[in-house]
C-alpha cells in the first residue's frame, strides 16, 4: 500500500498532466504487477459493492475518537471528505502493517455479508496499524470512490509509455466488462478478453469545441453537418445475438431503454452503433429534461415508458460483420450506417440522425440559430475523410453549440466547497428579482478563477449576515451572470422553473443588485420554449 | 467588575486603562507579538517583550514609544499588576498576565505549546480567566512531532537536489522562517528573502543567535540557489521570479497543509504541517493548565471549539475579534502584503 499511497500524494500535488502522467508511468514501472489491474479498476471508476455502510463507519470513527457527533460534523464540513475527515479525527494508530493494495482490497470484499460486529473488529484494526495518509486511502478503498482528477485519457497515457502500445488500443483493452480479481494486468493491458467478450464497447471519438468562425474550416463540401443532440452518448453494440447499450461514461445501460430491445432482433451480428439516446415523440426530440425521468432507475413503469419513449439518434457506425471499420473515412461509413438503419423492421425508434443540408457557412449558421426549436444545442461539424478517433482529437470533428442562455443574477448564500476548495466559499446560490424579493433561481460551483474566488471570499467573511449550518447569507451585492442550457417548469423550486446546467458565466462588477433580472424575465423565456 | 472587556477597539482593561492588541489607535497598547493582526500602527505607547521591540521597529518604525519587558517580571500599571509569559508562538510572543485585587486573567495572543527550538517555550499560567485562539480549534487538526516534520522536509530537500531541483520553503517572514532556519541549518546554504533578512538582522543586534543565512540579491546566481535551501513569504510563491529559477519545488510550510484541501489549493509541490499555532489537543491542555473559570475563544473556530468547551464542563464564551480573521488562510494572510516586490 505504500507505493500506492505514494502514488496518490503525487498525483494530488501534481498540477501539470504531463507530472501525473509521469507519475503514474513510475508506478506501473515499480508497483507490484497484482495491484495494478484494481488500481486500473479504481481510476476507471468500476467500483466493487461497498462491504460496509457509510454510516456505520461514521459511527465507528466518532465512537473511537471519542468526540460527539456534532463536532465531527463540523470538522466533516471543513475537510470536504469523509475518508479524509475519519483518518484525521482517529487516534494515532498503535501498530504498523504493510499488506499490498490487493491484499486489502480482496479483504475489503471478503468482509461482504460477514456481520457487523466482524467487520468493525476488521475496520478498526487497520485503523490502528496505519498511519493518516494510508488511513484516508483504506476509507477510500472501502467506498469504493477514487476521484483524484486522473481522466481515462490520462491513465491511458500512462498505460501505452509504460508498456509501449498504442493508446488507442489500451483504451479498448481497458473498457467492458472485467473483474481485477479475474485478469492479470498483462492480459489486460494485452486485451485478452477484447476478443472473447460480446460486450466489449469501442472508446468516444469527441469533439472540441469550434472557438473561430467556421468559415476558416475551408471548402463547406469536405464537410457533413449535423444536429448536436442533448441526450446520452451512446453505444449499441450486437455480438453473437447479444445487445449492449454503454453510455458516454462507459456504464452498461442496456436495462434502462427497454425501447432500443427490438435492435437484438434487428440488428445483424458484428455491429456497432453509435449515436444518442434521446427521448423521441412523434418523431420529434424532447428536451433533455424528458430525458431525465428515465435516467438512472431501477425500474421504470409504463407512465414513465408513456411520458418519455425512448429513441436513438444513429451518428456512426464503428464496427460492421465483425470488422471494426473505424479507420475508413466517414463518408464511407455513413453509407454503411443508411444500409444498416434502412434494414430495420420497427421503424421510428433507432434513427438516422439527419445530415444537414447547407452550400455555404452563412446558410449553415442562419440554420444553427433555429438549433433550440429542435431540442438541439447546436451543430456538429465532421470531416467527409475523417476516422473514428479515438478520445478528443483536434481538426476533424468540431462541436459548434448555440450560446447558452444568460441571467443576472445577485448572490444571496454561500458555502464553503469540497475537497480542493474546502477551506474558500465557492459554492454560491443565486437569486433573480421577484417583486420586492429575491427568489432563489440557481446554485453553481464553478466558472471563477482562483483569484476571484479568494475576492469573493474575503466579501462573505464580511458580509455574512447569518448562519446556517454551513451556509452563509450574505448581503445581496455581487451580481453575477449566470449562463444556463435550458429552462423547466419545477415543483421543487420555489421559483417554479429549474436552470439546466448553471454556471457562472462572468462576475458583473460594473452591475448593481438592482438592475438584476426578474422571475417575470424566467418566465416569459419558460413560456416562449414550451 | 470584569478585568477584561471587549470594545470595538480591542481587548480593553479599564483598572489598568490599557488595551491588549487593539485594532485601532489608543493611548497604551500591551503588544503579545509582531505579527500584522495584532500589531496596529498609531497607538500612542506600546509595551512589548523585549524580542518583540526589533521587530516592531523593523516593519513599523517604532522605536521611541516602545517600552519593553522581559518575562516573568511584573510592573504596575495603575494599579494592575502586568507580567509577560512565554507564548511559543514566534520570537518574543507573550501572554499578557494581569492581575488586580486578586482576580488574574491571561491573554494568550496566539501560542503553541511545543517548542520549536528558537522561541521560548509556551508556559502554562494560571488564572481565572483566559482569552485563547482557536485557529486549529477542531480535533481534525494534530501535529506531528517538528523533528518528524523536518525529517520530511530534509528528505524532500535531498531528493529536489538529485533531481536538480531548487528546494523553496514558503513560510512567514516572522516566527516560521526562523524556525526553519534554526532546524534546518548545516547541510545546505540558505538563501532568504529580504522581509526575512530584515527581520534576522533585528534580531541578531538583540541578542538571538541564529544560523548565517545569505540575503537573495539579484547578484546572486540561480544556479548557486539550486544547491541550497530558499526560503520566501507566502505572498511571492505565485510569483515571477520563483518561475525564473532552476526547476523551482515550492514546499509550503503552514498548519492547513494538514488536510489535503489545503495543500491542492496553491501551485505547491509539497505541503508540510507545520504550525506555529496549537493544535486540537495543544489547545485543550493550553487551556486545561490554565484552570481557568471562564475562558474567552477569540480568533479561528470560534463557535465550535467554544461549543465544545462548554460541553466537557469550561465555561467558555466566543468573542469576535479582527485577529486571524476567520478562514483567512495563513498563507493569504494580510500580514505578507507588504513584502510583495
Amino acid at each position: 500500500m505504500k507505493r500506492f499511497s505514494q502514488l496518490i500524494q503525487e498525483l494530488e500535488l501534481s498540477n501539470k498532466t504531463n507530472d501525473k502522467i509521469a507519475a503514474l508511468v513510475l508506478y506501473f514501472t515499480e508497483a507490484d504487477d497484482r495491484d495494478k489491474p484494481y488500481v486500473i479498476a479504481m481510476f476507471t471508476g468500476k467500483r466493487p459493492k461497498r462491504p460496509v455502510n457509510a454510516a456505520l463507519i461514521k459511527q465507528w470513527a466518532i465512537e473511537l475518537s471519542g468526540i460527539p457527533e456534532w463536532l465531527f460534523s463540523e470538522s466533516y464540513s471543513s475537510v470536504g471528505d469523509l475518508s479524509e475527515t475519519i483518518a484525521l479525527v482517529l487516534p494515532t494508530a498503535e501498530n504498523t502493517v504493510e499488506k499490498p493494495l490487493h491484499q486489502w482490497i480482496n479483504e475489503l470484499a471478503q468482509l461482504q455479508g460477514e456481520t457487523d460486529e466482524v467487520k468493525k473488529e476488521y475496520i478498526l484494526d487497520a485503523w490502528n496499524s496505519l498511519n493518516t495518509q494510508e488511513r484516508f486511502i483504506f476509507n477510500k478503498l472501502i467506498s469504493g470512490n477514487f476521484r483524484i482528477g486522473v481522466s481515462n485519457k490520462m491513465l491511458v497515457n500512462a498505460i501505452a509509455k509504460h508498456s509501449e502500445e498504442e493508446s488507442s488500443k489500451i483504451m479498448h483493452s481497458i473498457m467492458g466488462k472485467w473483474l481485477p480479481n479475474e485478469i492479470t494486468y498483462q492480459e489486460l493491458i494485452a486485451g485478452v478478453y477484447v476478443d472473447t467478450d460480446n460486450s466489449w464497447p469501442y472508446p468516444f471519438c469527441l469533439a472540441y469545441a469550434l472557438e473561430a468562425e467556421p468559415v476558416n474550416l475551408g471548402e463547406t463540401s469536405a464537410w457533413q453537418a449535423e444536429w448536436k443532440w442533448d441526450g446520452i452518448r451512446g453505444q449499441i453494440v450486437k455480438r453473437n445475438g447479444e445487445l449492449f447499450i454503454w453510455s458516454r461514461g462507459e456504464e452498461l445501460v442496456t436495462n434502462q431503454f427497454p425501447e432500443l430491445h427490438f435492435l437484438k432482433d434487428e440488428l445483424p451480428d458484428g455491429t456497432v452503433l453509435d449515436g444518442e439516446i434521446l427521448s423521441v415523440k412523434d418523431g420529434k426530440v424532447q428536451s433533455f429534461s424528458t430525458l431525465q425521468q428515465r435516467l438512472n432507475r431501477k425500474t421504470i413503469n409504463k407512465s414513465q415508458l408513456n411520458d418519455a419513449p425512448i429513441g436513438f439518434f444513429t451518428y456512426d457506425v464503428l464496427e460492421f460483420e465483425s470488422n471494426d471499420i473505424r479507420q475508413e473515412p466517414l463518408s464511407k461509413r455513413r453509407k454503411i450506417l443508411v444500409d444498416i438503419i434502412g434494414n430495420l423492421t420497427t421503424k421510428d425508434i433507432a434513427l438516422l440522425s439527419p445530415v444537414i443540408e447547407f452550400d455555404s457557412w452563412e446558410k449553415l449558421a442562419e440554420l444553427r440559430e433555429t438549433s433550440r426549436e429542435l431540442n438541439s444545442e447546436g451543430i456538429m461539424l465532421k470531416k467527409l475523410d475523417s476516422i473514428f478517433h479515438t478520445g478528443r482529437k483536434r481538426g476533424d470533428w468540431w462541436k459548434w453549440k448555440i450560446n447558452p442562455y444568460t441571467v443576472d443574477t445577485v448572490m444571496i448564500y454561500a458555502q464553503k466547497g469540497s475537497g480542493r476548495r474546502a477551506n474558500f466559499y465557492t459554492d454560491y446560490t443565486f437569486a433573480v428579482r421577484d417583486g420586492e424579493q429575491l427568489i432563489t433561481i440557481a446554485k453553481a460551483y464553478s466558472g471563477l478563477t482562483d483569484k476571484e474566488i479568494k475576492e469573493v471570499n474575503s466579501f462573505v467573511n464580511k458580509n455574512a449576515i447569518e448562519k446556517f449550518g454551513p451556509v452563509r447569507t450574505v448581503k445581496p451585492e455581487l451580481v453575477f451572470e449566470i449562463a444556463f442550457e435550458g429552462i423547466a417548469e419545477s415543483k421543487r423550486h420555489k421559483a417554479g422553473l429549474a436552470l439546466r446546467f448553471p454556471r457562472i458565466a462572468r462576475w458583473r462588477k460594473d452591475k448593481k443588485a438592482d438592475e438584476i433580472n426578474t422571475l417575470d424575465d424566467l418566465k416569459q423565456l419558460l413560456y416562449s420554449t414550451l | 467588575m470584569a478585568l477584561i472587556t471587549f470594545t470595538n477597539r480591542g481587548i480593553y482593561c479599564k483598572q489598568g486603562n490599557f488595551h491588549i492588541d487593539p485594532w485601532h489607535p489608543v493611548d497604551y497598547a500591551v503588544t503579545t507579538h509582531g505579527h500584522a493582526d495584532h500589531v496596529k500602527w498609531g497607538n500612542k505607547n506600546y509595551l512589548c517583550h523585549d524580542l518583540t521591540k526589533p521587530i516592531l521597529k523593523q516593519r513599523y518604525g517604532l522605536e521611541d514609544n516602545v517600552q519593553t519587558l522581559p518575562y516573568n517580571k511584573e510592573i504596575d500599571i495603575n494599579g494592575v499588576k502586568l507580567s509577560l509569559f512565554p507564548a511559543g508562538h514566534v520570537i518574543g510572543s507573550s501572554q499578557i498576565r494581569i492581575e488586580y485585587k486578586g482576580e488574574i486573567c491571561v491573554v494568550s495572543g496566539d501560542y503553541k505549546v511545543e517548542y520549536d527550538g528558537i522561541s521560548t517555550a509556551f508556559e502554562p499560567v494560571k488564572c481565572h480567566t483566559f482569552v485563547s485562539e482557536s485557529t486549529f480549534g477542531l480535533p481534525i487538526y494534530n501535529w506531528q512531532p517538528q523533528e518528524l516534520i523536518f525529517k520530511q522536509i530534509k528528505s524532500w530537500i535531498n531528493d529536489n537536489c538529485t533531481k536538480g531541483k531548487t528546494s523553496i520553503l514558503v513560510a512567514y517572514s516572522l516566527g516560521k522562517a526562523q524556525r526553519l532556519i534554526k532546524n534546518l541549518a548545516g547541510e545546505y546554504p540558505i538563501y532568504v528573502h529580504n522581509s526575512i533578512a530584515n527581520l534576522n538582522e533585528g534580531f541578531a543586534e538583540a541578542g538571538v543567535e541564529l544560523p548565517e543565512t545569505i540575503r537573495i540579491t539579484p547578484e546572486i546566481k540561480k544556479d548557486e540557489m539550486q544547491k541550497g535551501i530558499v526560503i520566501i513569504p507566502p505572498a511571492l510563491a505565485d510569483g515571477r521570479w520563483v518561475k525564473s529559477l532552476q526547476q523551482p519545488a515550492i514546499g509550503v510550510c503552514s498548519g492547513w497543509m494538514a488536510v489535503r484541501a489545503g495543500r491542492r489549493w496553491r501551485s505547491a509541490d509539497a505541503g508540510f504541517a507545520l504550525s506555529d499555532h496549537a493544535d486540537w489537543p495543544g489547545l485543550l491542555s493550553a487551556i486545561k493548565a490554565t484552570e481557568a473559570e471562564k475562558v474567552f475563544v477569540t480568533h479561528g473556530v470560534i463557535t465550535v471549539f467554544s461549543k465544545y468547551l462548554n460541553e466537557i464542563g469550561i465555561n467558555s464564551e466566543e468573542v469576535t475579534t479582527k485577529y486571524g480573521a476567520e478562514d483567512d488562510d495563513e498563507i493569504i494572510g494580510e500580514s505578507n502584503k507588504e513584502e510583495i516586490k
